[in-house]
């Protein structure tokens, strides 16, 4: 196991219930994992799954209920210290301080990391130019957009040049632009050897990202394996279309269901349908302009496409990714 | 502890002092609520509420009303160490400083030693505001400065107590609402500004024995010696005690909540 940089077994947590119906509450029911050396995984869930609970578990912040977890070999209960020492955390919160300029961010966690005063400020400065910073670097972190402030936290998190990294959400809340920027800086820093723990609700950003995913649901692995692997697992081609009259998706889901081999699903906002029709393919495609032109549907965007990741979240877990109160009212 | 591990927990302390520093002196807000707020007391009670109020110590109600500002304003700078430290709980930035293999005691003593020095400008202020509007000390330099040195043990005290309440209830608004409400009958009801035989008999019964009248007595008997209303040290002794009390108490207590702010 001396490849794997990060070791999980059978990690659970339970939280003590809030409230008059105090229930505990099961984040995590046992999940393994393992993370080789210098590359990627995406966890991937929607929120409350658990992500957050396992990040938070694997960077000393919490303390499991049972199940042990080890990083570059260090026990995260037993030698918290050492494991913080080798890690780096970044995500949806900021350790940025507002009313410092990003320079001085940086200076400050390099101090805390013990670079002393001129080794923070060189390394600041190798940062800001490698996450293409410098000229936001003398300005208050507060006046900094979105997309600004996480490429700073992000740099802030490698000040001390973690072996580990964890991207706990990178992109939750960004703007498109932001959000592929972000993905480049990511990308380049794992060129450079790091190991990466990056948690998603995207389903494209564990695909653009991970070398390897795990899917998470209600505190458990319900899958794991490379990206073509988990897209493997449902194979088949989608037919999907877009009904612009909302009143009309009901009786387009009808008319289409015949052709699937589950019943179809429904983004009720677009009004996207999508009929999994295995492998017949381009037959499908046919058969659906004629039975909508039938029932008198309008339809637009009509098109055939390989599984994508979403996909395979909806066949593991019955409900889309991003969707986890009204799962039971996905399909009308 | 080594040698080696105490120079970094120091190194960590200064560097998270300087943060809160830096981030107080940049914020204007902050610097109103330091130096505005307590000069608008001190003339607010010196000239309003003054001449209605007889005491019996050299120099009149001024000389009264000043150590009382400052027991009163010690003990409201520690609204803003409860609030700031709600935020950063509430905001991650305390769980991001605990992901660094920082020592433990930074965050809380940075925090301390950033809200102490601040406290100390505060006090300073009141004091040379006092002195423009007729304020005097009567009891020599030593005593002026027992009278700031306990103002701000006790000041830290309070400090103690008011990490404890951020990082218990981690909510800006719920530290606005709730965390600081027992700050008012405290400093209030007591010798501050009036004296206590004014007050009726049951209202008497508490402000004699709370901690913030000893302490107050002491601030006066130190800037002004031995008066008919502050007349012996008994309050100093006492006040150490209460102090001594309230740290034994409530930083350990800081201390947990810090460590569970997860």
């Amino acid at each position: 196991m001396s490849e794997a940089a990060i070791v999980v077994e059978g990690l659970t947590k339970t939280f003590a219930g809030r409230g008059r119906d105090a229930r505990p509450v099961e984040a995590l029911r046992g999940i393994d994992l393992s993370v080789r050396r210098g590359t990627v995984l995406g966890v991937l869930g929607p929120n409350g799954a658990g992500k957050t609970t396992a990040v938070r578990i694997l960077t000393t912040l919490l303390q499991p209920t049972a199940g042990r977890a080890t990083v570059e070999g260090h026990d995260v209960v037993r030698d918290a210290a050492a494991v913080r020492s080798v890690i780096g955390l970044a995500g949806q919160s900021t350790a940025i301080v507002d009313e410092l300029s990003g320079r001085e961010n940086l200076e400050m966690v390099g101090r805390l990391h013990h670079l002393g005063k001129p080794g923070a400020a060189a390394r600041a400065g190798e940062l800001l130019e490698q996450f293409d910073l410098v000229d936001a670097g003398e300005r208050m972190a507060k006046t900094y957009s979105g997309g600004l402030l996480r490429r700073l936290d992000l740099a802030a998190s490698l000040v001390a040049h973690p072996a580990v990294l964890f991207l706990d959400e990178p992109t939750t809340g960004l703007d498109p632009r932001s959000r592929l920027a972000m993905w480049d800086v990511i990308r380049n820093l794992v060129a450079g050897g790091t190991t990466l723990l990056l948690t998603t609700q995207y389903l494209d950003e564990a695909d653009e990202l991970a070398d390897e995913i795990v899917v998470i649901d209600r505190g458990q692995v319900i899958a794991a394996g490379t990206s073509e692997e988990l897209k493997g697992r449902i194979g088949g081609d989608v037919v999907e279309f877009v009904v612009p009259d909302g009143s009309r998706i009901a009786a387009a889901v009808d008319a289409v269901e015949p052709l699937g081999e589950s019943r179809p699903t429904v983004e009720s906002d677009s009004g996207l349908v999508s009929v999994r029709v295995g492998a017949r393919g381009s037959e499908a495609l046919v058969e659906t302009v004629r039975r909508l032109d039938a029932a008198g549907i309008s339809s637009v965007g009509l098109a055939l496409r390989r599984p994508s990741l979403d996909d395979v979240f909806l066949a593991l877990t019955g409900h889309a990714a991003d969707d986890t109160s009204d799962s039971e009212g996905v399909s009308p | 502890m080594s040698e080696q591990s105490l120079r970094w927990a120091g190194n960590d302390a200064w560097v998270i002092t300087w943060r809160n520093l830096t981030v107080w002196r940049r914020v204007p807000a902050y610097l109103v609520f330091t130096v505005v707020q307590p000069t608008i007391f001190t003339l607010l009670f010196r000239y309003v509420f003054g001449g209605a109020i007889p005491v019996a110590v050299p120099g009149g109600y001024v000389n009264y009303l000043l150590p009382g500002v400052i027991g009163q304003t010690a003990a409201f700078a520690t609204m803003a160490t409860a609030i700031s430290l709600a935020i950063e709980a509430q905001k991650g930035v305390i769980d991001r400083l605990r992901v660094m293999p920082i020592a433990r005691s930074a965050v809380l003593l940075g925090r301390l030693l950033a809200d102490g020095f601040r406290m100390l400008v505060t006090l300073l202020v009141i004091v040379a505001v006092g002195y423009a509007v007729g304020f005097r000390f009567h009891n020599g330099v030593g005593g002026a400065l027992g009278m700031i040195a306990l103002a701000e043990a006790f000041g830290l005290a309070l400090c103690c107590v008011s990490m404890f309440i951020g990082l218990a209830l981690r909510q800006e608004e719920a530290v606005q609402a709730f965390g600081l409400i027992w700050l008012f009958p405290l400093t209030f009801v007591s010798s501050a500004f009036v004296p206590l035989a004014s007050m009726p008999g049951w209202l008497q019964a508490f402000a004699v024995n709370q901690p913030v009248t000893h302490v107050i007595n002491a601030l006066r008997w130190m800037a002004l010696g031995d008066t008919p209303l502050s007349h012996n040290g008994d309050n100093l002794w006492l006040s150490i005690v209460w102090i001594v009390g309230i740290i034994a108490v409530f930083l350990p207590l800081a201390v947990r909540a810090y460590r569970r702010v997860s």
